[in-house]
């Protein structure tokens, strides 16, 4: 059987069972081996540490009734003592069991495994050296639930205002009205991505990033390859889209039949072209890279969530020649993209390209929508910065305050 | 219908687990939503083997090319399934956690898979050398701007940066290199970041509600039109 195998695939198979054989021998000799634990007796120690006092237990604000905010005041030899234990009761019992730790200087706990409506008590255990020392029990704590949770009103009230801003001028552009809508080379060099392929004869690459249909970015790559499998289908040029869950393999190729029908080219299409590899990030990687030395695609496209492996897929497709446009939100792996690849869609436009290349007036003006909100958050910014420098530099009352709600007004609180 | 109905699930699940994160009643009916999610990529899970094991047997049948990679795929899946479907020397037997350990498909896990990932990541390293280089060559202003501020960061990063620098007074402290490096993550870099990041947070709320007006349906296979 080995004579009808090239000799890397001969290889490849060896190694596969050289590692096996080889793990295998490693854990035989690492199971001979034992770790020795140093065994340190213990010297009777006398030292006490005086207890944790004033523990207040109050139900956590804005919650469905599932936390309790446990509260004390450290023991006066919190530096001796290795950590406190959090004690619950329920109301009248006398059986207190351990619900959480802290290290030392730590003086609040939030207790997350509480039911609604019930009676909770509370003490805490300083311990040093094995010995707990227990504080006096806390007052009784009913968690309860609350309707609206007001400590996000002002993410709130922005959200509404950006989201009005985006609807209304959705509605506002279908009255045909021109918008003006910058261009963004990394969209305007897929057409020409394409055609090189169809020259070379050679296929395209699309990956949708290694997240699955519940994010954003996987939905925004979904809809470019709409986009993209549009002029692959009039190009008649192979499209290969190896994907890391399976939810974006049935949507990919329902994206891609939908392509193909509308190309007037249905028997073109094959289930062939998007296939399922692996859900675990390096073993896609491996298979992805491999499929790209292989095939050699003429085209690559990497849009989605990327995380470490962006470099590895870009260098790989750099490495091989192909014309590379990506498009990622993650911004740690932008800075990849932009030294590896042709073209790269930073944050915002890889989610507004679809818009961008619709040319549809409501999509457009979502876009719009969104500039608004760019112009609230500059505005913010320009209002907080300079506040916040008259205020320290001066201490003006006026800007003290106006810094005081900038920042309470920018900050999320749970 | 093929497009009402996916854009009306849309619309309930997108509405609910907005007002989720507002209204503390409505959190049990979000969480259960993304359970539903999961639900339904357990299901999609079996498409995703089915495929991969469709493709690869049809390669080795079909003696196409590079079929010898196929079989390598087809054991390793092959093995680890057996290992884990029927917990193969599982110490505490059939009824144990699957990843017990001392198991077949822990043991696997750990002497094979773990150390085979631990490779391809470690590639990183050759990948971010090469891409420096391309990166970090002085074509132009901005280009040797980026040169620069690599160059200081990754100085700083070594004690070769405060060697260099220590001469520096107190008073001019920030002109010391390590200084110099943390000013750069802290201030010009950071700025960028978050402009990166407001840029995408406001998308993500416009793509949000594309979706669950139904304004975008390309993810559906859809037209918009």
């Amino acid at each position: 059987m080995l004579s009808y195998l090239k000799p890397s695939q001969v290889i490849s198979i060896f190694l596969f069972l050289f590692i096996i054989l080889f793990s295998f021998a490693s854990l035989a000799i690492s199971q001979d081996t034992e770790t020795i634990e140093e065994i340190i007796a213990d010297s009777v120690n006398i030292f006490i540490p005086t207890t944790a006092t004033d523990v207040v237990a109050v139900d956590h604000v804005y919650d469905c009734g599932e936390a309790v905010d446990v509260s004390w005041t450290l023991s006066t030899d919190d530096e001796k003592i290795g950590e406190y234990k959090i004690l619950r009761a329920g109301e009248g019992s006398p059986d207190f069991v351990q619900v959480g730790v802290v290290l030392p200087g730590n003086f609040s706990f939030i207790d997350k495994s509480v039911e609604s409506g019930q009676s909770y008590i509370y003490k805490i255990a300083a311990v040093y050296n094995g010995n707990a020392v227990e504080s006096e029990p806390s007052n009784i704590v009913i968690p309860d639930t609350e309707p609206v949770n007001w400590n996000l009103l002002n993410l709130f009230l922005i959200g509404l205002l950006i989201a009005g801003a985006v609807i209304y001028l959705i509605s506002h552009a279908k009255s045909g009205k021109k918008l003006f809508i910058r261009k963004i080379a990394g969209l305007e060099a897929i057409d020409e991505a394409i055609g090189r392929a169809t020259e070379m004869g050679r296929p395209i690459l699309f990956i949708p990033g290694i997240n699955d249909m519940d994010d954003v970015q996987t939905i925004a790559g979904i809809t470019l390859l709409g986009r993209v499998a549009k002029v692959v289908a009039d190009y008649d040029i192979k499209i290969n889209m190896p994907v890391a869950r399976s939810l974006v393999m049935t949507t990919a190729r329902e994206t891609i039949r939908e392509a193909y029908i509308g190309a007037g080219r249905p028997d073109a299409y094959s289930d062939d072209m998007v296939r399922y590899i692996t859900d675990e990030q390096f073993g896609y990687v491996a298979a992805v890279d491999g499929i790209m030395v292989r095939e050699k695609p003429a085209t690559c496209f990497y849009l989605g969530a990327f995380f470490a492996e962006s470099l590895i897929l870009a260098e790989t497709g750099n490495s091989i020649g192909a014309i590379q446009i990506a498009g990622t939100a993650m911004p740690a792996q932008l800075p990849f993209f932009v030294a590896a690849c042709d073209y790269t869609l930073i944050g915002e436009e890889l989610i507004a390209a679809s818009d961008y290349l619709s040319g549809e007036p409501r999509q457009l003006g979502s876009l719009k929508g969104q500039d608004v909100g760019k112009l609230l958050a500059m505005i913010a910014l320009i209002i907080g910065v300079l506040s916040i420098t008259i205020a320290d530099a001066w201490g003006v009352d006026f800007f003290v305050w106006l810094s005081d709600k900038m920042d309470a007004m920018f900050t999320i609180q749970n | 219908m093929k497009r009402q109905v996916p854009v009306l699930i849309t619309f309930i699940v997108g509405t609910v687990l907005i007002l989720s994160v507002f209204f503390p009643p409505a959190e049990r009916l979000g969480e259960d939503f993304s359970i539903f999610f999961d639900i339904i990529a357990v299901f999609a899970f079996f498409l995703g083997g089915g495929n991969l094991l469709r493709i690869h047997f049809g390669k080795v049948y079909q003696k196409r090319e590079d079929w010898g990679f196929s079989i390598v795929t087809l054991c390793g899946f092959a093995i680890m399934m057996m290992a884990g479907l029927f917990k193969l020397w599982n110490p505490g037997g059939i009824a144990a956690d699957v990843a017990a350990p001392g198991s077949l498909f822990q043991l696997m896990y750990d002497w094979i898979f773990n150390p085979l990932g631990a490779s391809m990541y470690s590639l990183l390293a050759f990948y971010v050398a090469s891409a420096s280089y391309r990166a970090f060559r002085a074509k132009n202003i901005d280009a040797t701007i980026l040169l620069i501020a690599a160059f200081v960061i990754l100085l700083g990063r070594t004690p070769l940066g405060m060697y260099v620098t220590s001469w520096v007074p107190e008073s001019f402290s920030i002109l010391q290199i390590p200084n110099l490096a943390i000013w750069i993550m802290v201030s010009p870099n950071l700025a960028g970041q978050r402009a990166i990041m407001i840029g995408i947070a406001l998308g993500v709320v416009s793509m949000s509600l594309r979706l669950i007006l139904g304004v975008e349906r390309t993810y559906l296979g859809v037209d918009n039109e």
